[in-house]
């Protein structure tokens, strides 16, 4: 549904009397297949709404090549115009409108005629659950209500994919598994949904499949569970002083069950280990044996910010 | 035919937009209408115009200009509310002409400024100016093309800076110039030669001149197709240029 080859983009800011070229997007290639629900992973100034805004057609690529259902990003931006919808991060909605002349306007922009055009709007309202408020203006709704009206937007003219930009940056977590139950609804009516999100349990529980960006580049790809299962086994979280852990480390460095270690910045070690459950009382007895004091011990089944960490050396949290 | 769609589509909306708060369309009219009042008796005298409508006539062409510039020139303001909501970036994902996105945004300008315009008008009849029917629709329409290149270029540099704080100081530089070498609250028939040799290079003079000129019933001036010509070459250009603003813009 969505090929991409060497997608590149960069951008020239001026700092003072200094241009700066910034490589937003260094070469993505990605392949997004029917009916699914893909993700863009990765902290803010990843690139990923660059990206997206790329595919939507809304700024256009320095090099590379994407077809997008069926149609030619370079050579042929318009036809991608038509078979795709877009929701913005920011919302897309005017304080003095109402939800149904939004909905209305919108699909009229994609030519779809005037009895048609009331016809879909009342749907997506009844849809969305916004019948109620349909017809006072957009400024009165609460922030998840606005949000749904964003997305009735995106798929008025009933796209073959729609492009989310983090649908759920600033709702609260009942709006948030709301929309998350929308989404999945688009996924069922057979749409391809692209969204990108910097939560890692969003991208675990809804996402089919998620690439994984930093840096402008994508560090990984595949379902969530491949993802997991790459990293293989468990991490062991080792609480130490930061005076003891150099010497923990290097205790612990030469055991056979231990796969990977690193140090935390403020002390501590990580343990990548193939079984948790058997590897704890042998690190246990290892420390017990060298002297060193445990503050605590605490067992991490693989998440995607493991698999973010191994692949960039960075947690996601922290950047 | 998708072009004019487009248009009226963006237009409508507009349109209902502006009725829902039409209060606006009389702030704007307020300012000109205290400087019929409140400045245009001075007038007479000071121009040595045998009678006070013989001074409206030379005044109020001034007047309607004016206000068709600075209706047009400050339209950005709303253009940059309408980015920041995100209701750009949301009509240029869709097959919309970029053309129309803008054309039907100036068209409401426009429509709103010939109504302020027939304000005013009807105002000026009440002191007693007079104009032949045939030749105010030309001045109409002078200043029809007026507000659509001001209103365009305005949207083109809104969609550039993208700031208010960036667009009220460049509008008001733009706008003071252009206002005081046009000739509009005193003709530049009092001005010095270099002054007039400035003026001539400024084409909204040349809109005044021709206005007035239809003003006082000289249709056959050369100033009036002169005037309607410069202004219409530079209405087309600016809404060249901010059509294409409208296809590249980001954000």
């Amino acid at each position: 549904m969505i090929e991409t080859r060497g997608l590149r983009k960069s951008f020239r800011s001026r700092a003072g009397r200094e241009t700066k070229t910034v490589d937003a997007v260094r070469g993505v290639d990605l392949t997004v297949a029917e009916g699914e629900i893909f993700g863009f992973l990765g902290p803010n100034g990843a690139g990923k709404t660059t990206t997206l805004r790329m595919l939507a057609t809304l700024i256009e690529p320095d090099g590379g090549e994407a077809t997008i259902a069926g149609a030619d990003l370079r050579t042929d931006p318009a036809e991608v115009r038509r078979r795709i919808g877009y929701v913005a991060q920011g919302g897309s909605t005017w304080d003095e409108s109402t939800a149904r002349e939004e909905l209305v306007l919108h699909a009229r922009l994609y030519g779809i005629g005037k009895a048609e055009a009331h016809r879909r709007a009342a749907r997506a309202l009844d849809a969305f659950q916004l019948t109620e408020y349909a017809d006072r203006k957009c400024k009165t709704y609460s922030g998840g209500q606005r949000r749904r009206v964003d997305i009735a937007l995106g798929i008025i003219h009933e796209p073959k994919i729609v492009f989310l930009d983090e649908p759920t940056t600033g709702l609260d977590p009942q709006s948030r598994a709301h929309m998350w139950d929308e989404i999945r609804r688009l996924r069922a009516d057979g749409m391809t949904v692209f969204i990108t999100t910097h939560y890692l349990d969003e991208a675990d529980a809804l996402c089919d499949r998620i690439a994984i960006m930093d840096h402008g580049e994508v560090v990984a790809e595949g379902t969530p569970a491949e993802l997991k299962r790459e990293i293989s086994g468990d991490v062991v979280l080792v609480g130490l002083d930061a005076a003891a852990t150099p010497q923990a480390a290097e205790v612990l460095d030469t055991e056979p069950y231990v796969n990977k270690l690193e140090t935390g910045d403020e002390g501590g070690l990580r343990l990548y280990v193939d079984e948790g459950a058997t590897a704890i009382p042998q690190v246990l007895r290892r420390l017990d044996h060298a002297g060193l004091d445990l503050r605590s011990i605490e067992l991490h089944r693989p998440s995607l910010d493991d698999v973010f960490l191994t692949k960039t050396g960075r947690s996601l949290r922290e950047s | 035919m998708k072009l004019l769609r487009d248009t009226w589509l963006i237009f409508e909306r507009q349109i209902q937009l502006l009725l829902r708060n039409p209060v606006w369309v009389f702030v704007g009219v307020f300012q000109p209408v205290m400087y019929l009042l409140l400045f245009a008796p001075l007038l007479k005298p000071a121009l040595n115009a045998p009678t006070q409508a013989a001074a409206y006539k030379i005044f109020v062409p001034g007047l309607l200009v004016l206000l068709a510039i600075f209706g047009g020139l400050f339209q950005g303001f709303g253009l940059i509310a309408e980015l920041r909501a995100g209701v750009i970036e949301r009509s240029r994902v869709t097959p919309v002409s970029r053309l129309a996105l803008l054309l039907g945004r100036s068209l409401r300008d426009v429509v709103s400024l010939i109504v302020q315009a027939v304000i005013i008008t009807l105002l000026a009849l009440l002191f007693d100016l007079r104009v032949f029917i045939g030749d105010l629709l030309l001045a109409y329409l002078m200043l029809a093309l007026i507000a659509l290149m001001t209103s365009a270029v305005s949207y083109g540099v809104a969609l550039k800076v993208k700031s208010e704080d960036a667009l009220a100081p460049l509008m008001n530089t733009v706008a003071q110039p252009v206002l005081l070498l046009s000739g509009i609250l005193l003709p530049l028939t009092f001005a010095p030669g270099w002054l007039q040799g400035i003026a001539d290079w400024n084409p909204f003079s040349w809109a005044v001149d021709g206005t007035r000129a239809l003003f006082a019933g000289d249709l056959g001036n050369d100033k009036v197709w002169q005037g309607l010509s410069i202004i219409a070459v530079l209405a087309a250009a600016g809404v060249v240029w901010a059509a294409r603003q409208f296809a590249r813009s980001v954000r």
